[in-house]
């Protein structure tokens, strides 16, 4: 497992208060782990700010499950 | 009831009457304040006199960077913010077919724009702390208009509207965002009518009087107290039945 997994997982568990057990890779943020769309906003901003990236709105909105953000910040990174 | 003990705000404007006021009343409640203004030695003379819990925070709103800053400034100073009360407010008017281009972007940049910006700052770690406080203070204008006031009312009209977006952005975190809209309130500026003018002002006042500043500052203390918790998106007209709306 790669470290930024590691870390995009933790602020997803910090963030949306959910058991690590159930951040899978193929958790959807809002279907599996009960985000809303305010959340899924914060969580984008907070990955902004873990890794000194920019996600721009129409990267943010394909960034729909925990593999998804990893994806996209390893390719960014 | 009413308590701000431990609680944080930011009143911009805080230099004039009705911010000034607004300022006193948040720190009599017990909250500690930051005050802004452009005029240095009335922010100083204001510390001065609250005494200890405020911070004096100068800075230029028209100036995109240096409202970042003083939202930075402010977060930094009290440790997070928990009360914004977005109060600044300048005016250039003159008649439509007069007005210049500067005149209108002057006052929407720093009446709205600077407004806006606050607000999203703000925002942030009021959603992550799960509460937040928000009043934007308006006036009687943006609802209904005024000759000779197209940017200062689109202003003002514009922070209601804002304010309503916002509150619905954010109420799930319990952050509620409101708006103050005064009538006539007795300020320095109001001093320098003549009494003819005054009477003729007061007589479209159905309480037949100006209001004063500490009338403002109570309905902003309301807004911002836990017991306004339920309160949000609404714009409260402080006008001596002026308007009824």
């Amino acid at each position: 497992m790669s470290d930024v997994a590691e870390r995009v997982k933790k602020i997803v568990v910090e963030h949306l208060g959910v058991e690590e057990a159930k951040v899978t890779e193929n958790a959807s943020f809002i279907d599996d782990l009960g985000a809303d769309s305010l959340d899924t906003v914060e969580l984008v901003m907070a990955f902004e700010e873990e890794f000194g990236c920019e996600i721009p709105d129409d990267a943010a909105e394909k960034i729909l499950t925990v593999k998804d953000a990893i994806d996209f910040i390893s390719k960014a990174a | 009831m009413f308590d701000l003990t431990g609680k944080t705000a930011l009143i911009t404007g805080a230099s004039g009457g009705i911010g000034g006021a607004i300022a006193k009343a948040l720190h009599q409640a017990g909250a500690t304040v930051a005050i802004h203004g452009t005029r240095r030695e009335a922010l100083d003379a204001l510390a001065a006199e609250l005494g200890e819990r405020v911070h004096v925070l100068p800075a230029n709103l028209s100036k995109g960077e240096e409202v970042e800053q003083l939202a930075k400034d402010a977060e930094a100073a009290l440790g997070g913010l928990d009360i914004l009360v977005n109060n600044a407010g300048i005016t250039k008017d003159g008649l439509v077919l007069r007005m210049k281009d500067e005149d209108w972007e002057a006052v929407l940049n720093v009446n709205l724009t600077a407004a806006f910006r606050l607000c999203r700052a703000a925002i942030k770690g009021m959603m992550k702390r799960r509460s937040g406080r928000i009043i934007n203070i308006t006036s009687i204008v943006g609802v209904t208009g005024n000759p000779g006031q197209v940017n200062y009312c689109a202003s003002k009209a514009g922070m209601i509207g804002m304010t309503k977006s916002l509150a619905q952005e954010v109420a799930s975190r319990n952050v509620t965002v409101n708006a103050v809209a005064p009538g006539f309130i007795a300020t320095a500026m109001t001093d320098e009518l003549n009494d003819e003018q005054k009477a003729r002002i007061n007589g479209q006042i159905p309480a037949g009087r100006m209001g004063s500043a500490e009338e403002i500052a109570a309905a902003v203390l309301y807004l911002a107290s836990a017991e306004a918790a339920y309160v949000t998106g609404q714009t409260l007209h402080v006008n001596g039945g002026m308007a009824m709306i």
